[in-house]
């Protein structure tokens, strides 16, 4: 007991017990906090799930049926994962506006925040892929514009044109352009298939991959018309109109002009 | 005289000493030509061919036509550090690195178009004015050769950068050289110098595009032209204007000055357009990689109708022998090309065996008043313009929102329906339109104005036209058709019976016409109002 009394007298008692209060009552603070953090999630996600179910009642399920179950005209939701919902619905394709070939790209019918709320539900009946947060969606950083080029050519150019312009498919159906959208809805595009895109999983296109074809999708948009007005970049159609309309035309009324004048 | 006409002067005398060209000048420079705006529609081709010329030999002082493999560091950032041929680099490198070499590209690449855009507008003035006529068959010819060789010179210009769109249309090439029955896979590995796409095809082209077909080229054109000028230009029909004369203007000065004046205004319209507006941006395509396609690969227009043929092209396929025939390009590909090209260059011939007129014509004729030559055209023109709009049937379908397979099924229907529809409706019109011009003739102009007779009834008063007009409308001949005889004198069938009565019956068809006005029934009329 002297030894602790005298130990309470030592210079350096009232700085260690300081400290070792405030770690005590930190970590505490940290424990209680950490599990609030965690209650609060689940109250949010739940809160989520409850307004996706109450928006999926609303808009979607006349189509893809109460619970998500899929009917006739419409595919099942359940498994199909948050992306999924995020890209169809996130640019506008679904709700769809009518029963056409393929859903179109529109402004979005639902905010971001309840777009989020569906995905979350339709997250909630199965598992699926999820949506790629910010941190992997860094493509100036991990992604390369030359091989995103390559990979493009190689993957994408044969439906979405050279350029990403979009180009058709058999019966009615094309292929979008894929100037103006979100990187994040592109990588939603790739680990989805939406309509009548094919699937690129992580083994075919790996992350890293995905990212340089964005970048590349990003430069291509960002770039100057170089050579002059850039005529759709759908290649020679539309420089043949334009030879066959402007050229041959300012040509054929120059030498009208010319055979008139000598009268 | 002034001490300049005298220093001028001594040098014309010290030329023409030595060269005796003062005759030939002074004839030559009075030479006459007729004056008509659609006579200027082959300056068009002449001066573009110019412009190729000029831009071309710029463009070869840095393109290096190698298929050698290197690695991209010119200045396009997105594909730095892509691997590609030397050929497509050193393309990248004129259209980024070499001063005004973007527009030299692009200036050649539309003078291309409106080469063969020209050559096409030129083509459709002689054939609907029966230009083409005697004695000028062989200038049509080489006409049609000059059109055929200018789609090929096209196609291997467009394809010597080796981009991913002109790989896909040597691959293209390449099947249709196989799809040749029997010799097709030999020809094909002669041509690549082995299995496609190889090492050696840019260099071969290179040397096709760049030095055997422009000396081509420039031998035709020059017989072309000297044709013109030994048998003088061809003149629509108008006062004074006969077979035997040319009225017109003469070389110097009026079409010295008209003719150069445009050639600017072709370069200018030329480079305004490589100034404003991309053609062949090859650094989107990328590199080829025959792993790689791009959607909407088509080709430039002069090839289009031939791509849109292919595409609308039914899976035929015959199994002969242990080999397979692809009717599937084989006929849209060398078959009905060639049986295009090959009527279009016989023309004139078949038209003076239906005819049978073997006279020379220097006066042009209106289209109207050769209706079935016409129609023809017309008939070919509307065959040309289906399959030229299947070859975008993708771009069309994408920005019109239609199917591509509806596309394919009415331009499969359309292409065997619309020419013939074509050819008659032509036929008539032209029929209406020399109908027209009778009434003309016979019954002067509508005023428009009404008249009350006394009677009570109204009348419009037609005002005759000038004697001029009415020359106009009928100075044409109207050839009655071909009576060869079936029966010889002794009533015994010729051995030629079935050839006649078919060339006969083609005849009578072919002069068909509403009968021009005569002279006759205008006094007869005049009697009457």
């Amino acid at each position: 007991m002297k030894r602790l009394s005298r130990l309470r007298r030592h210079r350096a008692a009232g700085p260690v017990l300081l400290i070792f209060a405030l770690f005590t009552i930190g970590t505490t603070f940290q424990v209680a906090s950490a599990v609030n953090q965690e209650n609060a999630n689940v109250q949010s996600r739940s809160a989520a799930i409850a307004e996706g179910k109450e928006i999926f009642l609303r808009g979607c399920s006349s189509c893809h049926g109460l619970n998500a179950e899929g009917q006739e005209i419409a595919p099942s939701l359940i498994g199909v994962g948050a992306a999924s919902v995020d890209f169809q619905v996130g640019t506008g394709r679904m709700p769809m506006a009518d029963m056409s070939q393929q859903a179109m790209r529109k402004a979005p019918v639902y905010s971001p925040e309840e777009v989020h709320a569906l995905a979350t539900y339709v997250a909630s009946l199965a598992p699926g892929p999820a949506v790629p947060g910010d941190e992997l969606l860094n493509y100036e950083r991990d992604g390369s514009v030359a091989e995103g080029g390559e990979l493009f050519r190689t993957n994408c150019a044969m439906c979405h044109n050279f350029a990403g312009q979009g180009g058709a498919l058999t019966q009615g159906k094309y292929a979008p352009t894929v100037m103006g959208v979100q990187p994040k809805h592109i990588y939603e595009a790739m680990i989805t298939g939406p309509q009548a895109m094919p699937v690129f999983s992580d083994k075919t296109l790996t992350p890293e991959e995905k990212l340089s074809i964005i970048k590349w999708i990003k430069s291509a948009e960002s770039e100057p018309q170089l050579g002059g007005v850039a005529l759709g970049r759908v290649g020679p159609v539309t420089e043949g109109l334009l030879a066959w309309t402007l050229g041959i035309g300012l040509l054929i009324g120059v030498a009208v002009w010319l055979a008139a004048k000598a009268r | 005289m002034t001490a300049r006409e005298r220093v001028a002067g001594n040098v014309a005398s010290y030329v023409d000493d030595r060269t005796g060209g003062a005759k030939w000048m002074k004839k030559n420079l009075q030479k006459v030509f007729p004056d008509h705006w659609s006579f200027l529609l082959g300056e068009i081709c002449l001066y573009s061919f110019i412009i190729l010329l000029l831009s071309g030999t710029f463009l070869t002082f840095w393109f290096d036509p190698s298929m050698r493999e290197v690695v991209y560091e010119g200045a396009y950032e997105p594909l730095q550090g892509v691997k590609m041929s030397a050929a497509y680099a050193s393309a990248l490198e004129i259209s980024f690195e070499v001063r005004g070499g973007l527009l030299m590209r692009q200036i050649h690449h539309w003078a291309a178009l409106i080469f063969m855009v020209g050559i096409v507008v030129h083509l459709m003035r002689v054939f609907f004015t029966g230009a083409f006529r005697k004695p000028r068959e062989f200038n049509w010819i080489i006409g049609v050769g000059l059109l055929t060789l200018g789609i090929v010179e096209g196609f291997l210009g467009y394809s010597l950068p080796d981009d991913l769109l002109s790989g896909t249309g040597i691959r293209i090439a390449e099947a249709i050289i196989q799809a040749i029955p029997v010799v097709g896979s030999y020809l094909s590995y002669f041509a690549f110098g082995g299995a496609f796409p190889g090492l050696a095809f840019i260099p071969r082209i290179y040397v096709v595009h760049v030095l055997l077909l422009p000396g081509i080229f420039l031998a035709l054109i020059t017989v072309h032209l000297m044709l013109v000028w030994y048998q003088k230009h061809t003149q629509f029909p108008g006062p004074g204007r006969t077979e035997k004369n040319v009225v017109g203007y003469p070389l110097m000065p009026v079409y010295m000055a008209k003719a150069g004046g445009f050639f600017f205004i072709v370069f200018g319209v030329t480079a305004f357009l490589g100034a404003v507006a991309s053609i062949n941006p090859i650094w989107l395509y990328g590199p080829y990689n025959p792993g790689q396609v791009s959607a909407g690969s088509q080709p430039d227009w002069y090839m289009g109708w031939l791509d849109g043929l292919v595409r609308m092209s039914p899976p035929l396929e015959t199994y002969l022998f242990g080999y397979t025939v692809s009717w599937n390009i084989l006929i849209p590909g060398l078959i009905l090309p060639g049986i295009m090209f090959t009527g279009l260059a016989l023309y004139p011939f078949i038209e003076s065996w239906i005819t049978g007129d073997k006279r020379e014509h220097h006066l042009l004729d209106r289209p109207r008043n050769a209706p079935n030559r016409t129609a023809i055209g017309v008939m070919a023109l509307t065959f040309t313009l289906v399959s030229l709009i299947n070859g975008g049937n993708d771009i069309i379908a994408t920005t019109f929102d239609l199917t591509i397979n509806q596309m394919m099924w009415f331009s499969r229907i359309a292409i065997i329906v619309l020419p013939p529809i074509a050819f008659i409706v032509t036929k008539r019109l032209c029929l209406s339109l020399q109908r027209a011009d009778r009434d003309l003739v016979l019954h002067g102009r509508e005023t428009g104005r009404l008249v009350r007779m006394p009677s009570g009834e109204f009348v419009e008063v037609h005002e005759p036209i000038t004697p001029e007009k009415a020359w106009l409308l009928t100075s044409h001949e109207q050839l009655a058709p071909l009576e060869l005889p079936e029966i010889d004198g002794a009533g015994v069938r010729r051995p030629a019976a079935i050839r006649n009565k078919i060339r006969n019956r083609i005849s009578r068809a072919h002069a068909v016409a509403v009968p021009k006005a005569t002279e006759t029934e205008r006094r007869e009329l005049e009697g009457h109002h």
